[in-house]
């Protein structure tokens, strides 16, 4: 994740309540999206950035997630998402970042 | 899901993007903090 992706998150969780946040990812892959989720619920990784150690437990998923397509007036999921939801492998995002919640 | 939330928007430019996850979080009623599409090369 950008170092500066990490400093923001970083700055948002310090300033509000993190059970207030929701991180949505857009990761083509489930490898990046479970790399994505893992740096935002237990710290970076690679101890690269302002997550490295950083355990914020953020809510996070993806957002091709079915709990996240069903809250999106369908007009806007077609608009913004469209093929791209038939393109990319929803459940296997999903599972990947539900991985890390759990 | 989204009353109340702040959603943090990270996108990939091979993926969803960032604008995209952002407008979608909008429209379901979230405040949207933070927007970023990631490139991984």
């Amino acid at each position: 994740m950008d170092l500066q992706s990490q400093e923001a998150i970083l700055r948002l969780a310090k300033a509000n309540d993190p059970t207030a946040l929701i991180v949505l990812l857009g990761a083509p892959d489930p490898e990046a999206a479970e790399i994505a989720a893992e740096t935002v619920t237990k710290g970076d990784p690679a101890y690269a950035g302002a997550l490295a150690g950083a355990q914020l437990g953020l809510d996070v998923y993806h957002v091709l997630d079915d709990a996240v397509k069903s809250e999106v007036p369908d007009d806007v999921w077609e608009k913004q998402i469209g093929l791209m939801a038939d393109v990319l492998d929803a459940d296997a995002l999903a599972a990947a970042v539900r991985s890390m919640r759990s | 899901m989204f009353k109340d939330r702040i959603v943090i928007a990270l996108g990939e430019r091979d993926g969803i993007g960032g604008l995209a996850i952002a407008a979608c979080a909008e429209a379901a009623g979230a405040e949207v903090a933070f927007v970023a599409t990631e490139c991984f090369v």
